[in-house]
């Protein structure tokens, strides 16, 4: 057997003086680690440091440690540069992986502060006061009108235009992740929790499964090139319609679940045959143009009884511009998907080299949007690693209705980003199909997880614009002057419509 | 002072051109005719879901000029639409269940994401007819457009079957992952132009393609085996082939009197050894 030259990145250690020798270790991986003979015998090659052997280890014995094999110093040939190299040379392969870009690209939110009041205007207390986190994802009329009440005030004249919008109880909503890239039980988990936070979450291109029936009312359904599990019916139950264009990980390249994944519940979901590859190709074939994406966006409203169709699109180069058509096509609300997004696989290549930070796009959109006079006809979605309430808070004080998360909800599931979501052995049972590895979840214990996170940051949101003294999410939105960046270039301060520290 | 005439914009979205109203409508039983001149599709759509739920059984369209979406995630079996004119983009998109037969050419996308029903066309057709479709039948009399049967895919029973009676340009079914399609290239405009373009079934990953006479390698994408249609295979054709030549008053017998290539891919995981796991 050839020996490969990539050395394993961890070591496990294990404590045998206090080992049980129970076999937990054993049973608990997924990624076949562990031999068993009289003690566990790891095999460190095979190990992700995913941590699920030392969650549920009952003597504690188990630790994860790096590989600190020594190279040469190289500040040009990263060890990780040196490994690539010898596992092309071993395989023939494009390197495949999973969840988003790590590299040490700029992290904009982590250089950008959020304002607050100081004596000559009041901060607001949440605890005590009203808060509003409420708001609406979709078109809204270009002008409202006011009419008597008939007890002395006003109301207006109509809904405002706002019956086609769907109605989120706090600006927080799940990303896309489609079943068979993630298993039945985190569908289940993060529909129940949708329903019970008042927002929603979202099919991915895999279909729903009957099971979210009852949860309808709180699923985006997508529609992607593959086309997977749509039908009119599918299409009458969300509600709202996705298109996706793109996705950060990932942008103008399509999708690839491998037949292993698919299994009969799968199958039947995606409505397409079992162990084959479900492939999605790079574009959709019908759209070609904003032309043809306004044809199919019309299509979707045609089937769906008029139910708000966003676009979903991969923050990229020229974005700005693209948002603009896609507005202009009859998107009810764009999707910028930034370059940090997860993925449940993606060619490192791609992941790590293409696409833009979202903060840059949200600013780069919400002001074209603006200086074209169209920002009131198209909700916007910010998504790409949020990681916190305050990467929620600065991504709407630079111009998003609402963000999407996607890895922080697998994160309360139990991911421990061990970038291996396409090798389908997910030892916290979330990105498999295994049904030994996918019963670890419990939808109602994932539902709780969930519903905790987002009223977590619900509170934190209430708490940030307490401080910043404004009592609803939707007067931060946009609202760059309460933001000043620390450490980001001229340039990119302006782009951003955000003013350095200071001034 | 002079004071300028208020433009009032159309609502966005909105293809000018078309008067937005209700289209007048004949019963006479459960035949419903419905004039469609000049209406636009939002309208006539409408319309047509109207009589479907009040029961109509076959509906007929008149003056269709192209309007989008004529039948559009149309969840009803047992009902007929009949277009005479020109088909718009779309027609048949999302279909459940219903049968139309169009008089006339259609334009692109027909029986886009299809779920299953029957499409007959007495002309020809644009691109990326039949994109995605699941099940269901898609006849056209004539030639048809580039990116044809991109991507149909199978699942269970439901088996999507697109027969296409002219030639066809490039990428006639890329991507394909289930089903059958047939070109025959009888009825065409253009004599001199081969029956199929380049990157025929390039990316094919499931499903079988026919074609009446042969294509040559260069046409061919890396990813299928090429065959003469053998016993089995002509056994499989000669019911679809019956059934279309139905459809369009043609003589089934002559149609299968040339032999056949029959296109497969040759793998369902063409790309399985592509990647090198991290």
């Amino acid at each position: 057997m050839q020996q490969t030259f990539v050395q394993p990145e961890f070591r496990v250690k294990i404590d045998y003086d206090k080992c049980h020798k129970c076999g937990r270790c054993v049973q608990q991986c997924g990624w076949g680690v562990y031999d068993f003979n009289e003690r566990p015998i790891p095999h460190d090659e095979k190990c992700r440091a995913c941590h699920r052997c030392v969650t549920f280890c009952p003597a504690h014995c188990i630790t994860i440690e790096k590989n600190t094999l020594a190279f040469r110093d190289n500040d040009n040939w990263s060890t990780d540069a040196r490994k690539a190299v010898w596992k092309q040379s071993e395989t023939g392969g494009v390197l495949l992986t999973s969840m988003g870009n790590p590299k040490p690209y700029e992290r904009i939110f982590d250089k950008l502060v959020l304002d607050a009041c100081q004596v000559t205007n009041p901060s607001i207390d949440p605890l005590r006061e009203p808060m509003e986190l409420r708001t609406y994802l979709g078109r809204k009329s270009d002008s409202v009108s006011a009419e008597p009440d008939g007890r002395g005030g006003y109301k207006l004249a109509s809904s405002a235009g706002l019956e086609r919008n769907v109605k989120l109880d706090v600006p927080i909503i799940f990303a896309p992740m489609s079943y068979g890239s993630v298993s039945l039980n985190v569908h289940r988990s993060l529909a129940l929790a949708a329903q019970r936070c008042g927002i929603l979450m979202n099919t991915g291109e895999g279909g729903l499964h009957e099971d979210l029936y009852p949860y309808q009312d709180n699923v985006i359904v997508q529609v992607a090139s593959g086309r997977f599990g749509v039908s009119p019916e599918y299409l009458q139950r969300g509600a709202a319609i996705e298109i996706k264009i793109g996705q950060g990980a990932k942008p103008g390249i399509g999708g690839h679940l491998p037949g292993e994944k698919i299994d009969r519940e799968v199958s039947a979901t995606r409505m397409i045959p079992q162990g084959s590859d479900a492939i999605s190709p790079a574009p959709h074939h019908d759209i070609y143009s904003i032309e043809d994406l306004r044809q199919l966006i019309y299509a979707l409203k045609e089937a769906s009884g008029y139910k708000p169709v966003g676009v979903k699109i991969a923050a990229v180069h020229n974005v700005a511009a693209i948002a603009s058509g896609i507005v202009r096509a009859g998107a009810d609300y764009i999707y910028l998907d930034g370059f940090r997004g997860g993925t449940g696989a993606a060619p490192a290549v791609i992941r790590d080299h293409i696409g833009i930070p979202v903060a840059i796009a949200v600013a780069a959109v919400d002001q074209r949007l603006r200086d074209e006079g169209i920002r009131n006809q198209a909700s916007i979605i910010a998504a790409g690693s949020i990681r916190s309430s305050a990467d929620a808070a600065k991504a709407i004080a630079l111009g998003a209705d609402v963000v999407a998360i996607g890895t922080a909800s697998l994160l309360a599931l139990g991911c421990h980003l061990c970038q291996s979501c396409h090798t389908g052995k997910c030892s916290w049972g979330i990105t498999t199909q295994k049904p030994e590895l996918t019963r670890r979840i419990d939808p109602e214990w994932g539902a709780d997880r969930l519903t905790n996170l987002i009223h977590a940051w619900s509170h934190e949101l209430q708490e940030i614009l307490g401080a910043l003294g404004v009592n609803a999410v939707e007067s931060l939105r946009g609202s760059r002057e309460r933001l000043r960046s620390i450490g980001l270039d001229e340039q990119t301060c302006r782009i951003l419509g955000v003013k350095p520290a200071g001034l | 002072m002079m004071t300028k005439a208020a433009t009032v914009a159309p609502p966005a979205g909105v293809i000018e051109g078309y008067r937005q109203q209700a289209p007048s409508v004949t019963r006479d039983g459960d035949v419903v005719t419905v004039d469609a001149t000049g209406i636009y599709y939002q309208q006539l759509n409408d319309a047509i879901r109207d009589e479907v739920s009040g029961g109509a059984k076959r509906i007929v369209l008149n003056g269709v000029n192209g309007q989008r979406y004529v039948g559009c995630g149309l969840r009803v079996s047992g009902v007929k639409l009949e277009v005479n004119g020109c088909a718009g983009n779309d027609l048949a998109m999302f279909t459940d269940g219903a049968e139309i037969e169009v008089f006339g050419n259609a334009q692109d996308g027909v029986g886009n994401t299809m779920s299953s029903g029957r499409v007959v066309v007495h002309g020809d057709a644009g691109d990326v007819l039949g994109y995605g479709m699941r099940g269901g039948n898609v006849y056209v009399k004539g030639d048809v457009g580039y990116r044809v049967g991109i991507h149909m895919k199978a699942y269970e029973k439901n088996i999507p079957v697109l027969v296409c009676g002219g030639k066809a340009r490039d990428f006639f079914g890329e991507y394909m992952a289930g089903g059958m399609l047939v070109l025959l290239g009888i009825n065409t405009r253009d004599a001199a132009q081969r029956i199929a373009g380049g990157f025929l079934g390039a990316g094919m990953h499931g499903g079988v393609i026919y074609i009446r006479g042969t294509v040559e390698s260069w046409q061919v994408g890396a990813e299928v085996g090429v065959t003469e249609a053998d016993e089995d295979a002509m056994a499989e054709l000669r019911p679809i082939i019956e059934d279309y030549a139905g459809a369009m008053g043609m003589d089934a017998a002559e149609i299968l009197s040339q032999p056949f290539t029959r296109i497969v891919p040759m793998s369902h995981r063409p790309y399985a050894k592509l990647y090198a796991s991290m």
